[in-house]
């Protein structure tokens, strides 16, 4: 399952990488990628373990740059 | 952003405000900085404390924060605050840089379309695209982009590609022809039926394959995140034994002193500079070869095809154009338009893409009443009577079965013999064109500095080495079958060093196991077949070969611009770290370091999109 998302007000590079690097290493995630440039996350995970996915993603939004809004691309 | 510009004015005037003021009035300039500091740095200082709250602590705006605070604490208000300063009119740069990139490549990718004009009954209706499903009927006025791939069922125009293949001759399209979104009509109205949903349509597709390009990182991107990771956490603890260590040990050392320069190690712990700066590189170099109807599935590819060491090369299809064309009209005792005449005319019943070949070569309308008494001989030709003459038409075997004697020809390609009223009257011979630009491909696949041009194909070894000769192509290998391609590239990558990259172009088609096996996998003539866009790393949308070179020259550009800025960012980094432990610098320069280094890496990545001369 795929599931991508608008990081509003995505600021700084290096906080995509650690976002990237965080939301990788979530129980469930086969493959996560943040761009930078066109501002989107990108998730793929397992169906039934993706909406805790989504949530802990978040949470490490919100931890590494806490003005950027999710929003559903 | 605006709200940013005018609190870095503020501050900037408090600031100059704060240095005219005379310094017998001392408690006003410092009330003065403070007022200008904060106003510049609230909102960093601020994100710092939150971000530190959940456990953040190597994050730049506090660094920043730390930097800045402690220079005041120290008592150095003016660099205190300047720096603060220095670093928001960066930020803004670096924001305004990075959102204008954002924005060209944008543009360079506009080919999503806004809005469908779907017929309902007699209305027209303007929906989302997304909307419209298989089998409705849409429509495309003058100057609007095709929504959805769809066939036209009324109207003639001319459609403008160029969004898609970089192609700017616009193609004439009519009643049955497929269009594809992303498409500009330039002229009539359109009426289509939806052939492809929205998601499945090739602008869809082609924008889904370019943004998701950059997440198959490169390996100096890769490499970077690493640096990164590791660097800022050393440079803030060096810049803790440099202010500890040293006034502890060296006699004489004062704290104050060595404080100050392990402030200014903070200020360049930032490795922002260079986590933008490479995959900045390489977005714009993906954005810029797709405006040139090249399409690049990921970072590693671009950086890959710089190192292409062997390329090789498909024949039909790839360097041919994969039609057959009368090639040489060759006329015993009659004129030569005379002999396409009576060949066209007897093979005008036949649909064999031979007969196909001589009709275009004529050029005009067969008129069918000439043409009396047809006997097609499979495997052999045709014998026909064409006004009022016996025409016999076909190759050497059908005249040894009539008993005409014809010349042992030596030549590639398919033959066909002619002989009227049962004496020979010459030949004319039919083969597969070379692209028009499929030698000057070579010449500039090995001015990029490929080592070896191969040629694989099915087609007989005389063919084969007649097109490789006339194109510059240094090893052939013909006869093959599908299986035996994969099997010869293999072979070929044996003989790469390691380093070194192999390259396979083909048509996507027929060709997908061997696009694959190569390192980088090329498909040609990719707009509309989606096979080839699957099968792929790299896609050329237009037929031409050229286009390679093209891509391999933006990929060199692209690696060159990424390494000038590791280079150039770690450098001044390395050398204002050095500076500031010795004391020699301020942290002037320790904020050009850091935010100075960020804007030009980022101008310098700007480079990249642009492929115009390339």
């Amino acid at each position: 399952m795929k599931k991508k998302f608008i990081l509003k007000g995505l600021g700084c590079a290096n906080c995509a990488a650690k976002m990237e690097e965080a939301i990788n290493k979530l129980d469930g995630v086969q493959e996560a990628t943040v761009n930078f440039f066109t501002q989107k996350l990108t998730i793929v995970g397992e169906d039934d373990k993706m909406p805790t996915i989504v949530e802990e993603s978040k949470k490490i939004i919100k931890k590494i740059e806490p003005q950027v809004v999710l929003e559903k691309a | 952003m605006r709200k940013r510009l005018y609190l870095i004015c503020f501050s900037a005037l408090l600031l100059i405000v704060a240095f005219l003021v005379s310094p017998e009035l001392q408690w006003l300039r410092i009330a003065l900085f403070l007022a200008s500091y904060l106003t510049v740095g609230g909102e960093i200082i601020l994100n710092a404390f939150k971000n530190l709250i959940n456990g953040q602590v190597f994050d730049e705006n506090f660094l920043m924060s730390l930097a800045t605070i402690g220079a005041i604490v120290i008592g150095e208000y003016p660099e205190g605050v300047t720096v603060m300063l220095l670093y928001q009119i960066g930020e803004l740069f670096q924001s305004y840089a990075v959102d204008k990139s954002r924005k060209s490549i944008a543009g360079l990718m506009d080919i999503r379309p806004d809005y469908a004009n779907l017929k309902k009954g007699d209305e027209l209706v303007k929906v989302d695209p997304d909307e419209v499903q298989i089998g409705d009927i849409i429509v495309i006025k003058a100057g609007e982009k095709v929504p959805l791939d769809a066939r036209v069922i009324e109207g003639t125009s001319l459609l403008d590609t160029s969004a898609l293949s970089g192609e700017s001759v616009p193609r004439e399209v009519t009643v049955g022809s497929e269009i594809l979104s992303g498409c500009i009509n330039l002229n009539g109205v359109l009426t289509a039926e939806v052939i492809k949903e929205f998601e499945e349509s090739t602008a869809s597709k082609i924008l889904d394959l370019v943004e998701n390009a950059s997440s198959k990182k490169s390996r100096s991107e890769k490499f970077i995140t690493k640096f990164a990771k590791y660097y800022t956490p050393v440079v803030v603890l060096v810049a803790v034994f440099l202010a500890l260590l040293p006034p502890l040990i060296l006699p004489g050392a004062a704290f104050k002193e060595w404080i100050y320069r392990s402030l200014s190690f903070l200020v360049v712990s930032c490795p922002c500079a260079l986590v933008i700066s490479i995959p900045l590189s390489f977005f714009g170099g993906i954005g810029g070869a797709s405006g040139k109807g090249i399409l690049v599935k990921g970072s590693n590819y671009l950086e890959a095809l710089a190192q292409t060491e062997i390329m090789v090369m498909d024949k039909t299809g790839t360097l041919t154009k994969g039609v057959f064309k009368v090639q040489d009209i060759h006329p015993i005792g009659i004129s030569q338009s005379e002999l396409l005449k009576l060949a066209a005319y007897a093979e005008g019943y036949s649909n064999h893409p031979i007969s196909a070949s001589l009709k275009q070569a004529y050029g005009q309308e067969i008129n069918n009443q000439l043409i009396d008494e047809v006997e097609e001989i499979s495997g052999h030709g045709v014998v026909a009577t064409v006004e009022g003459k016996k025409v016999v038409a076909g190759n050497a075997r059908l005249m040894e079965k009539m008993g005409i004697s014809c010349s042992e020809t030596d030549l590639n390609g398919t033959v066909v013999h002619l002989a009227v009223d049962n004496s020979y009257a010459g030949y004319i011979l039919i083969a597969d064109e070379l692209k028009e630009d499929a030698k000057q491909a070579i010449k500039e696949l090995k001015e990029t500095g490929i080592k070896q041009t191969v040629m694989l194909t099915g087609d007989t070894e005389k063919a084969a080495v007649k097109v490789a000769e006339e194109l510059g192509i240094e090893k052939v290998f013909a006869g093959l079958l599908p299986g035996d391609k994969v099997e010869k590239v293999e072979e070929l990558i044996e003989q790469k060093s390691e380093k070194g990259k192999l390259a396979f172009v083909g048509d996507g088609l027929n060709d997908a196991p061997v696009l694959a096996r190569a390192d980088i996998g090329i498909a040609m003539g990719g707009l509309g077949s989606d096979a080839a866009i699957e099968a792929a790393d790299i896609v050329i949308m237009t037929d031409e070969p050229s286009k390679i070179a093209t891509a391999i020259r933006i990929s060199k550009k692209t690696l060159k611009i990424a390494y000038q800025n590791i280079i150039f960012a770690i450098g001044v980094k390395i050398l204002v770290l050095l500076l500031s432990a010795l004391g020699i610098t301020t942290m002037w320069a320790a904020i050009f370091a850091d935010v100075g280094v960020a804007i030009l890496a980022i101008l310098n990545s700007f480079r990249a999109l642009n492929v115009k001369d390339l």
